[in-house]
């Protein structure tokens, strides 16, 4: 018992040093805002860790992260075979080809205000949809191998990203447009130096929000058929076989993926939209 | 009509290429069968034939459309299997998981709002959670309530709901709670107001159009949770189990009418969010 109390201890005194960072002059700075939530994530696994140790719970409902990180070592091989399969196969392929499908449709649609009308609402009906529902029959369509799971993310990135291009393209003031117009610049030099440009706010949300629908497209697709490898395979048969460590290694493997891709695109985003109040600190 | 016309042009021109689709995908079967039976089929044979197959690799709409309402309207209501039961079963998952994460969305914000230690604790962490493929987890979920001997096929379900839809009303409520500006804040406490009035009188009905904003987002999140929290759990009932059953009995037409079906339901909960959040505007006085 003694582990679960020096674990809730130590919680205890982790969420009381950051009750005082919080509360000092700190915390106003870049290096508090890190240390703050890193150590509140690094109490609640100390914590996990002890209350797994301590109450003895069976690691078929809920295994220590150390049991977890010492899987994630003895397994990297399979990890990576399955991260390539669904991440590099299917997730990254599906979401640039379906980002970029809708940059091109927004742009043929962009000289048509009639199409724009009706396809705006309809685009955002079904942005909202569940989606996912059309996985089996993708998987079905395409086949059991990653270009069934392209497919599924081609087709979830596909809307809510052409709802934000179509919206961001509207964006430029009306001003903006007729100083461009009195340059006589053409459509399309209009487009690629202000309309684009301004759009890219819009473009990079939409981007956001897409990254984590590529993931959950690419692992639930799997869960329809796949190769006897990726990660969406892995989890189903490992829940199968009550061998949860793995399966808490696959979500580890997911969770870092899902925030390298966000982090990268927010990356990009500064660097392409330094111009944007949001990015002038 | 202004309105209607461009959104009814852009539906037609989807039935016409469904059609057209339809007639390229599952002309291959067709041509098939006629090489096995060794005859040849002219184009203008083949179009009705993949209008009417049994298994077609794309259902034509009217197909989709006859099994939908034979599923909708077809049988009692009771029956395992009618759509509207199906239907049902999905649609009380998500209202569930739309309710726990609404309370988790909330009281989360509230507290985020209230203390600066759980803003930047809580905060980030809550933004990781979201890049986590958290669909991922719901196999394991439903293993581990089956372990607890939670025998309730809903408790599963409506955790990956709430953890789909707490998210975005959490956002908007910690940028609802904080909308008041330093003037009314500065005014209530001239007034004499604790932390409690203050709540209650500014910041809360601050906050509701941010609230009522959110909850179109999180509803629609909580429908595809409960959905995907029917595909992998072995459950016979609900609109993903019919998705999962009929993709493994190969039985495209099942998939399909699920499908619409979700879509519907989908769309009626979306509509009547947008009822509730009219009619709190309208009381509220906002001008919509």
């Amino acid at each position: 018992m003694s582990v679960l109390w020096l674990s809730i201890l130590v919680w205890l005194g982790a969420w009381a040093l950051n009750v005082a960072l919080a509360g000092s002059a700190f915390s106003r700075g870049a290096a508090g805002r890190t240390l703050v939530p890193v150590i509140f994530g690094a109490s609640i696994l100390i914590l996990w860790e002890g209350l797994v140790r301590g109450l003895g719970v069976s690691p078929v409902i809920l295994p220590a992260p150390s049991a977890i990180a010492v899987k994630i070592a003895e397994e990297l091989p399979v990890l990576w075979t399955d991260f390539a399969q669904t991440i590099l196969k299917g997730a990254i392929p599906g979401f640039l080809i379906g980002a970029g499908a809708a940059l091109v449709t927004a742009i043929a649609i962009d000289r048509s205000p009639f199409l724009q009308r009706g396809l705006l609402p309809v685009g955002n009906f079904v942005a909202a949809l569940p989606i996912v529902g059309l996985a089996p029959i993708l998987v079905m369509w395409f086949g059991f191998d990653w270009q069934s799971k392209a497919a599924v993310v081609v087709v979830m990135v596909f809307f809510p990203m052409l709802v934000n291009i179509v919206a961001g393209l509207q964006s430029s003031e009306r001003m903006q447009r007729d100083l461009m117009a009195t340059w006589g610049a053409s459509y399309w030099q209009s487009l690629i130096k202000l309309r684009l440009p301004a759009a890219m706010p819009f473009i990079f949300n939409g981007l956001k929000i897409a990254s984590t629908l590529a993931l959950i497209g690419a692992i639930i697709a799997e869960f329809f058929g796949s190769p006897i490898y990726g990660m969406g395979f892995r989890i189903s048969t490992e829940v199968g076989r009550l061998g949860l460590d793995m399966v808490w290694a696959t979500i580890a493997v997911a969770a870092v993926a899902g925030s390298a891709l966000y982090g990268l695109i927010a990356l990009i985003e500064r660097w392409v939209t330094f111009w944007h109040p949001s990015q002038r600190h | 009509m202004r309105r209607a016309l461009p959104i009814l042009t852009v539906l037609c021109g989807v039935v016409v290429i469904w059609y057209l689709a339809a007639v390229w995908m599952n002309a291959t079967w067709v041509y098939d069968q006629a090489e096995r039976a060794g005859t040849t089929v002219t184009l203008a044979e083949v179009i009705p034939l993949t209008m009417t197959q049994d298994r077609p690799l794309l259902p034509p709409p009217h197909q989709v459309g006859a099994e939908l309402w034979k599923g909708l309207f077809g049988q009692a209501v009771t029956s395992k299997r009618s759509l509207v039961y199906h239907g049902y079963v999905t649609f009380k998952g998500t209202m569930l998981g739309f309710g726990l994460g609404i309370l988790a969305g909330v009281l989360l914000a509230m507290s985020i709002v209230r203390f600066r230690v759980m803003d930047m604790s809580v905060m980030p962490w809550a933004i990781i959670s979201q890049t986590i493929p958290i669909v991922a987890l719901a196999p394991m979920i439903i293993v581990v309530s089956n372990q607890m001997q939670i025998d309730n096929r809903d408790v599963p379900k409506a955790i990956i709901a709430a953890y789909l839809s707490f998210f975005p009303v959490l956002v908007s409520m910690v940028k609802g709670l904080r909308s008041p500006d330093q003037m009314q804040l500065d005014l209530l406490r001239t007034y004499g107001a604790g932390e409690g009035a203050t709540f209650l009188k500014l910041r809360l009905p601050a906050s509701m159009p941010y609230f009522f904003a959110s909850l179109k987002v999180a509803i629609a999140a909580s429908l595809v949770g409960t959905i995907v929290g029917e595909l992998p759990t072995g459950a016979i009932e609900g609109l993903g189990a019919r998705m999962l059953i009929g993709s493994q009995f190969g039985e495209p037409l099942i998939m399909w009418a699920a499908l619409f079906a979700a879509a519907i339901l989908a769309g009626l909960l979306i509509v009547a969010v947008g009822q509730l959040e009219g009619l709190a505007r309208r009381r509220m006085g906002v001008p919509t």
